[in-house]
This record gives C-alpha cells, sequence and structure tokens, in this order.
C-alpha cells in the first residue's frame, strides 16, 4: 500500500480560447505541475487569482480534462490514473473524491429542503437501496456536522452562513469520499464562524480518516490547518513543504512577498519587507524563464531566459534559479 | 481638532414583508478632521448601513427614528445630512463633500462607458470646471493613484484593466472631487494580498497627502490595525467598543471583540488552537431583548444582560465599551 493517495507528475490543465481556424491560443492553468498528497493529510495550496490553484483541484477531482502528464489515486481500496478514466471507474472515482464550494448562500439550491440536498448525492448516484437506507446516512453525517432533524426539515434560508457551510460539507461527504478539494471553504464566512468551521473540518478528517486538499488564498489558515502547503504561480508550483518548513523559512520571493504582505495585527509593526508592484501576468500571455521574473526585485539575466526547476533540499522544494544564494545574503 | 462629522442617536430600521427589521440601534460616535476610522464587524452588523445613511444613500424602505441626527462640517458650514431630501440638496453630500468606494471595483464602474468619461461627469457634476480642465485633473488623479500611461488608461474600458488597477482607478475617481470624506466599504476584500498590500500603502499615502477624514469598513482586523486610527466595533446593529487601534487591538475589553480577535488565526503562533466565538449572529428578525450580544457570550455576569441594554461605560477618555460587566466600574 503506498503512502500518497494522490500521485501527479508533469500534471496540465489548458484550455484552447478563441474560435480562430487555425492558431488557437492556449490558457495554460496549470503547467507542468508535480505533487503528492499523502493519505489523512491537509494538503494546502495557495495562490492569488489566477495562479491556477481552483484548476488543479478540479483536474484532481477529474472535473476538468487534464491535457498533459499522469494523476494516479491509490486509496488502498481501488486505483486510478486519472488522465484516462472514465465510464463506470469515473463514476465510482465520484464517490470518492468530492469538492466543497466556497461560497454556501450559492451552492444550496432554496427549493429544496436540507434533507433533499444532503440526499441528492446518494440518489443521483444510486448509493443507496431505499429512502430508509438513505435517510439514515443523511442522519449520520448531519450529526457528525452538528445539524439536527430539525435542521434537516428546512430550507437553506433559514439557515446563517457557517450553518449553511456545515450543509455543504454534510452533502459532499454524504457518499463516504476518501479525498475532499476544499476550494476557499471559509473564505466567504465571518471570522468569528470561520474558525469553527475550520475545527469542524479537521475533526472530520479525523473521525472519518479523510485527505483534505485545501485551496485558500489565506496564508493564516492554512498555516493553522494545513500539514503540507503548496504554493503557486501563473500555473507553476514554485514552492512546496511542510506547513511549518514553508512558514519559518520561505525559499521563493514570490512566498516571501506574500508572508510579509499578510497586514499584521500589531499597528506597530511597520514592515519594511520588500513589497511587490505589479500584478500576476495574464496567464495567455506569460513571460519568458521564470514566471515570476516580472515582478520579482532579484530577478537577473538567467531568470529571463530560463525557467528554473522544482529543486529538493530537506524535503522542501522550491523552483527558483538564485533561492541558495539569497537564503545566504539573509543569514549574512 | 474639530469634528467632521457627528453621529448622534442614529437608528435605523427597515420596512419588510416580515415587520420591521432594525439594522443600526443607537449608534453615536464622531470623526475628526484627518483622522481614519475603522468601522469593524461581521456581516449584518450594520457598518455598511451606518456608512451609507452618513450620505443618507439607504433604500426607500429605510426609516430613521425620529431622534437620528448626523451633522456633516462641511467646508461650508454644517449640514443636517438626513434632513436633505432633493437630488440638488443630496448632491453636495454624495460625491461632493464625501466619497464612497466600494468593495468590488468592477461593479462600480458602468461597463459600457469609459473610465475617463465617469470620471469627468462626475467633476463636471460637482464643481464649476470645464470639460478640458475636468479631464486634466482626471488624468492627473489617474497618475498619482500609481496607474502608468494614465493618459491612455483614461480612454480605455473597466474590463480593460486588472483588479487592482480598477480598484486604484475608483480611489482615483473618489478622491477628484477632493472630499472631505471619504468612506472606504471593504475596499481591499476583493484582491490579492500583494495588491491589498499596494492598495493600502497607497490609502496611507493619500490620507496624508489630502488630510480628508476616513471611515474604512471592514471585517479584517489586520488591514484595520494597519490603517486606522481609531477603530468602532459592531455587532447586530449596536456600537459595543470603540476606542483608539492600539488599545482595542491590544486590549480589547468588551467579550465580542476579545472573541474576534482569539478566533484570528495568528501566524505568530501556529500551536495555538482556534477558538470561534461559539453559536451564530442571530437573525435581525430575532435580535435578542437586554444585551445584542447575550446569545453567544461566555461572560454573561447576570440577569442584566437579558433584560437590560447596557449603556457606554468610558473606560477613559477615548476608550469607551458597552458592557454589563464594566458597569460598576464606570459608577
Amino acid at each position: 500500500m503506498s503512502r500518497s493517495l494522490i500521485q501527479a507528475s508533469g500534471l496540465s490543465v489548458h484550455f484552447p480560447i478563441g474560435s480562430g481556424l487555425f492558431v488557437k491560443q492556449l490558457l495554460k492553468a496549470v503547467d507542468s505541475v508535480s505533487i503528492e498528497i499523502e493519505k489523512g493529510s491537509f494538503f494546502g495550496l495557495v495562490g492569488e487569482s489566477g495562479s491556477g490553484k481552483t484548476t488543479l483541484g478540479r483536474a484532481l477531482l477529474k472535473a476538468v480534462p487534464i491535457s498533459a502528464g499522469t494523476a494516479h489515486y491509490d486509496d488502498g481500496e481501488v486505483a486510478y490514473d486519472l488522465q484516462e478514466l472514465d465510464g463506470a471507474e469515473l463514476k465510482d472515482y465520484r464517490t470518492r473524491a468530492q469538492l466543497i464550494f466556497q461560497d454556501p448562500y450559492a451552492a444550496l439550491s432554496p427549493r429544496m429542503t436540507v434533507r433533499d440536498i444532503i440526499a441528492e448525492p446518494l440518489e443521483v448516484m444510486g448509493l443507496t437501496k431505499g429512502r430508509a437506507e438513505t435517510d439514515e446516512r443523511v442522519r449520520e453525517i448531519a450529526a457528525r456536522c452538528r445539524l439536527n432533524l430539525e435542521h434537516l426539515r428546512r430550507f437553506p434560508h433559514a439557515f446563517s452562513g457557517g450553518q449553511r457551510q456545515r450543509i455543504s460539507i454534510a452533502r459532499a461527504l454524504v457518499s463516504g469520499p476518501k479525498f475532499v478539494v476544499a476550494d476557499e471553504s471559509v473564505a466567504a464566512l465571518d471570522v468569528s464562524i470561520q474558525a469553527d468551521v475550520l475545527n469542524l473540518l479537521k475533526q472530520l478528517q479525523d473521525e472519518l480518516g479523510l485527505t483534505f486538499m485545501f485551496i485558500s488564498h489565506d496564508l493564516s489558515v492554512v498555516a493553522h490547518t494545513c500539514d503540507h502547503v503548496a504554493v503557486m504561480y501563473l500555473g507553476r508550483l514554485i514552492e512546496t513543504a511542510p506547513t511549518r518548513m514553508l512558514f519559518e523559512a520561505p525559499r521563493h520571493p514570490y512566498t516571501k512577498a506574500l508572508f510579509s504582505a499578510i497586514p499584521s495585527l500589531d499597528p506597530d509593526d511597520d514592515r519594511t519587507a520588500q513589497k511587490l508592484a505589479g500584478e500576476i501576468p495574464s496567464p495567455t500571455d506569460q513571460p519568458p524563464g521564470c514566471k515570476f521574473q516580472t515582478r520579482c526585485p532579484h530577478a537577473i539575466d538567467i531568470c529571463k531566459s530560463q525557467e528554473p526547476a522544482l529543486e529538493t533540499e530537506d524535503g522542501h522544494d522550491v523552483a527558483c534559479h538564485r533561492w541558495k544564494e539569497l537564503m545566504e545574503l539573509v543569514a549574512a | 481638532m474639530t469634528p467632521l462629522i457627528e453621529v448622534e442617536n442614529l437608528t435605523l430600521q427597515f420596512r419588510t414583508d416580515e415587520g420591521l427589521i432594525t439594522a443600526v440601534e443607537d449608534v453615536s460616535f464622531t470623526l475628526m478632521k484627518g483622522e481614519v476610522m475603522g468601522l469593524v464587524g461581521e456581516s449584518g452588523s450594520g457598518k455598511s448601513v451606518t456608512a451609507k445613511s452618513l450620505m443618507h444613500l439607504n433604500a426607500r424602505n429605510a426609516v430613521y427614528s425620529p431622534g437620528s441626527r448626523i451633522t456633516l462640517h462641511a467646508d461650508t458650514g454644517p449640514v443636517d445630512v438626513l434632513s436633505l431630501r432633493t437630488p440638488r440638496e443630496l448632491n453636495v453630500v454624495r460625491g461632493g463633500a464625501i466619497s464612497m468606494i466600494f468593495q468590488e471595483p468592477m461593479a462600480s464602474f458602468a461597463p459600457a462607458i469609459t473610465i475617463g468619461k465617469q470620471m469627468v461627469e462626475q467633476l463636471l457634476l460637482h464643481s464649476d470646471m470645464s470639460k478640458g480642465a475636468a479631464k486634466s485633473v482626471s488624468i492627473e488623479m489617474l497618475d498619482r493613484v500609481g496607474i502608468s500611461d494614465a493618459a491612455r488608461r483614461f480612454d480605455q474600458y473597466a474590463f480593460e484593466l486588472s483588479g487592482g488597477m480598477r480598484q486604484r482607478a475608483m480611489i482615483a475617481m473618489a478622491l477628484s472631487t477632493n472630499p472631505t470624506l471619504l468612506i472606504a466599504d471593504e475596499p481591499t476584500t476583493a484582491l490579492d494580498v500583494t495588491i491589498q498590500a499596494q492598495v493600502i500603502d497607497l490609502m496611507k499615502d493619500l490620507v496624508s497627502e489630502f488630510g480628508m477624514g476616513i471611515i474604512f469598513i471592514t471585517h479584517d482586523l489586520g488591514v484595520v490595525a494597519q490603517t486606522a486610527d481609531r477603530v468602532n466595533v459592531m455587532y447586530l446593529g449596536r456600537l459595543v467598543e470603540e476606542g483608539p487601534v492600539r488599545e482595542v487591538i491590544r486590549n480589547p475589553r468588551h467579550p465580542y471583540t476579545q472573541g474576534l480577535i482569539a478566533a484570528l488565526p495568528k501566524l505568530e503562533d501556529l500551536d495555538a488552537p482556534l477558538t470561534p466565538v461559539p453559536g451564530d449572529i442571530p437573525s435581525p428578525l430575532e435580535r435578542p431583548s437586554g444585551c445584542v450580544f447575550n446569545t453567544r457570550c461566555s461572560q454573561v455576569v447576570g440577569e442584566e444582560c437579558m433584560a437590560l441594554v447596557p449603556t457606554n461605560c468610558r473606560l477613559d477618555e477615548t476608550h469607551s465599551v458597552a458592557c454589563h460587566i464594566y458597569r460598576e466600574a464606570a459608577e
């Protein structure tokens, strides 16, 4: 039995754009990404809008076509190669891999009761033998998500944001998945509720033995919940490491800038750390060489012509030509 | 320091099919000239509604209670905002003395009119500038907020600009009429952190350059800590704590403010457990009697929390809190 639940290698998702007959431009949303997600881990994926984090999550759920590379899924019971998955196997994979959406206000149908919302995946996928069994499974998962019988009879409009997100979570987990992608699942919630939902996710992971991919732009949330973090920029994986290692000593200049941009709670913390100029380039108009060179304060000639490969040292991967030199500079 | 805007006993309800819903209740505060005030609270706390009342901008079904008073000390003299009725009168505050920046810059610009045309239009409306002068002022403002190639951007549409650029353009537009008060409603929430940092820096620079008062509405305490001089914390339509930013963040006194700060994941201490404020914010249709926070408060001191609305206790000259815990101290 392998330790990793998901192993992707050189995974790419490219979308053709425009309807030109001859020249079709390619939007490289995810470009040659290799990651490994261990069983039972809480894997964080961070990056700004346009970095490809959502597309990568969807590719691992086989919700967007994989253009190149491989992605292997192995939960101990079954193993699939996601890039060529179809038919009955794909159907089975759908019960094993689920998505929790960002916006609990948009994700729930206002015309269905909470019971029906949670039961829908079971019915659509034909996972239960009858209504009695469906009700049983719905009640069980609802209880785990702290929803009572009274809640199940009501419609979503009667619930607050935090309760709605718990309904979304119950719906995603009712089919008994092993792998769950949570895409910005707390971003729409208020701070006082956010912690509650995060604690619930951690608890469910523990109780049900789930593996999470947690996509977020909020670094402090990721730091508190994830075991391992990957940073994306313009479709590329630029750094990945165990959470503590990454937050204690980030290696990529982009990761460093991302950390220093988080507004500090201390009003007197007037950080002089470099702030990034400019914005993330358009994915249809990517710079040559390192994708970050247009905004990087340390870019030199080689960065403009040659794309850095991911280098591993002490279980910490980074794709930067100058990371060692820059780390030594900081240390000195 | 002289006061810029004074809000006294603001109570605002919305008339709906389900009856009158209280959005803001008995809120009073004063903003001084050149001061940056952070208005913090969760969704449903009434922070945006409070800010919109300053421009008399709430929907038609809004009912202000008779005791509510908002006085704007404009350059031309005091204006009683809530008594303004006609569009011509309202123009004095809306876009004139007060400008507003919204959360979603894409939704705030008309999609089929160029950025420049929208900027010029409001300048013509609020000043006696000629069209040519308005254009050069607009381009100058775009340049000032860090938009490169401003003359070209002037003729572009909102969709042609990136997110950060649009928010800069929004700020340029809001500042071009030279307002005395700027209301920024979650201006960085839709932006990525690196862009948020740029916009926060820009706003800080502009405050020191133009010296207007700013009300910064946000749910992000980190953003408040980095921008504001003073903080007002709202919960379910009530002002629960008010004080200087350092004081409120380092030494929060209201159980809600304490809970809010404890709930924030902190980068300095990754081992600290996340402590949510228990329960959910009640629906405005089911406002608790007594203290509005009593359904979630872990420090309820007794019957009075359930029955009596706590009055404002002054802890010192600048810091006050509406909570029964501090009532004895104040007496």
